[in-house]
């Protein structure tokens, strides 16, 4: 925000930085050193606009990816009003997944929602067994690790364990207040 | 190539910068006229200016103050700040502090020198007279004050309306200081002086007033972008009808001592009430959310 959007109350949403997402494969290997299995599937988040032309290209982006073999594609929201794509891919293959991903987010950004979209997930299943989700932030382009743990309580320690992990892969969120807890997240419950 | 739905409104953004322009030149040939003619000038703007400064240094915690209102933490409302979590990290700033004021007023505010020093507010009564969405709706326009920094850019407009009003006010106490360059005259020109600063108050009352109109449809435009949703801001504000009370400090005080100045027999009152007022007309708000409902849905 510049001196002159400020005077004249010119807010221009920021738009989101998708390839960013294709770091993930690196940061994936990483965790799979430590004992993280991908489940193969993973989520594109963005809020729900009122009208038809969200939900048209949703519809474009499921066809299309419906149609590479292997990989299925579900639709949920949530409670806060965010919809979520989520992509499933038989082979847990992650560079595939992560292109399903980015074809998901590109079309939104194409049809001019690239300001909606909020996050990106992909699930993995920890060495104890519990869910845990790798968060794409679209518009600070950086990740953080989510670990819930039961409820609506989520493991810390684990999350920042795994900060150290991929730092080295992935640009990690610097500020914590920003690793937002994706409570009912499809994959991460 | 991606694109962004969002617009911003030409003509809205022609009508603010030409109303600072006026502000601008107001307050020069203001300060031109205070200069030239005494020296009481100086002495009024330093405790305007500390008085302004003050306002807006402590915005947050005097509006927070006032309102008896209670920062809470996502333990105590979780639900409040998850919402405020998500706009946030769609609009990419700051989250301010959230704040919770237990009165049936349906009326939020967000308050604050910058995005990093601001708080938002709800109240009780707005909990409860609005769904979840609406109240989502309200708070994506609140933080759009917030990220325009509305509170900073009111407080520099209205300051030196401040002074001209403190001057017509204040001014015939300090009569001796009036016309201490040239002692002859002091009557004259303590007239001078009262008249100039009436009309600069009156002038750059009716500018304020306008430009924090122009403010709340800029934030009504930027909170409907944010949530994508402009119909639930629209039966939010239908909702509260025009109630959303003003944000603390936006406004020049003591209106009162010169309404029986402006309410000229001449003027009709509706024109009156619509020019003096801090928030736009409802139905001027629900047409420009209905144009941006009308963007988010066309189709490719």
């Amino acid at each position: 925000m510049g001196f002159f959007d400020s005077l004249l109350g010119r807010t221009r949403p920021p738009q989101a930085d998708l390839d960013v997402l294709f770091a993930v494969p690196q940061a994936v290997i990483s965790l799979q050193t430590e004992g993280f299995v991908p489940t193969g599937s993973g989520s594109v988040c963005f809020r729900d606009a009122e009208g038809r032309a969200d939900d048209v290209v949703m519809d474009d982006a499921e066809k299309l990816i419906a149609s590479s073999p292997g990989s299925i594609v579900t639709r949920s929201d949530d409670r806060f009003g965010f919809h979520w794509i989520t992509v499933t891919r038989a082979d847990a293959d992650v560079s595939g997944l992560v292109t399903d991903l980015h074809a998901v987010n590109s079309s939104l950004a194409d049809a001019g929602f690239g300001s909606s979209l909020l996050c990106s997930t992909v699930s993995f299943t920890t060495p104890a067994g519990k869910p845990f989700g790798l968060v794409y932030l679209y518009k600070r382009g950086s990740f953080y690790p989510f670990a819930p743990d039961g409820g609506e309580r989520r493991d810390n320690a684990l999350e920042l364990q795994v900060r150290g992990v991929i730092a080295q892969d992935v640009p990690v969120e610097p500020d914590l207040t920003k690793w937002l807890a994706i409570w009912g997240a499809p994959g991460l419950t | 190539m991606a694109r962004s739905r969002f617009r911003s409104d030409r003509g809205l953004t022609l009508r603010m910068g030409g109303v600072g322009l006026g502000l601008g030149a107001l307050y020069i040939l203001f300060g031109a006229v205070l200069y030239s003619f005494t020296d009481l000038g100086v002495l009024a703007l330093v405790i305007v200016l500390a008085f302004a400064w003050g306002q807006w240094y402590f915005s947050d915690t005097l509006a927070l103050k006032s309102m008896k209102a209670q920062v809470v933490e996502p333990s105590q409302a979780p639900e409040l700040h998850a919402m405020i979590d998500r706009l946030c990290l769609l609009a990419d700033m700051p989250k301010p502090r959230v704040a919770i004021a237990v009165t049936d007023m349906p009326n939020p505010f967000a308050t604050g020198r910058s995005p990093n020093h601001s708080a938002v507010c709800v109240t009780t009564g707005i909990m409860q007279r609005l769904d979840a969405d609406e109240l989502e709706g309200v708070l994506a326009h609140e933080l759009s004050h917030v990220a325009n920094r509305d509170v900073t850019v009111m407080t520099v407009a209205s300051s030196i309306g401040l002074l001209a009003g403190f001057i017509t006010r204040w001014g015939m106490y300090a009569g001796n200081i009036f016309g201490s360059r040239n002692n002859k005259n002091s009557g004259i020109v303590f007239l001078v002086v009262f008249l100039v600063s009436m009309l600069v108050y009156a002038v750059s009352f009716v500018l304020t007033r306008s430009l924090s109109r122009y403010r709340e449809l800029s934030a009504d435009r930027s909170g409907a972008y944010m949530t994508g949703r402009p119909s639930k801001l629209s039966s939010a504000l239908v909702k509260i009808s025009g109630e959303m009370a003003r944000i603390p400090n936006e406004d020049l005080r003591d209106s009162q001592a010169m309404s029986a100045f402006f309410f000229a027999p001449a003027i009709n009152r509706e024109s009156i009430g619509a020019m003096f007022s801090t928030h736009p007309p409802l139905q001027q708000r629900l047409d420009q959310l209905a144009k941006v409902s009308a963007e988010l849905s066309e189709q490719a």
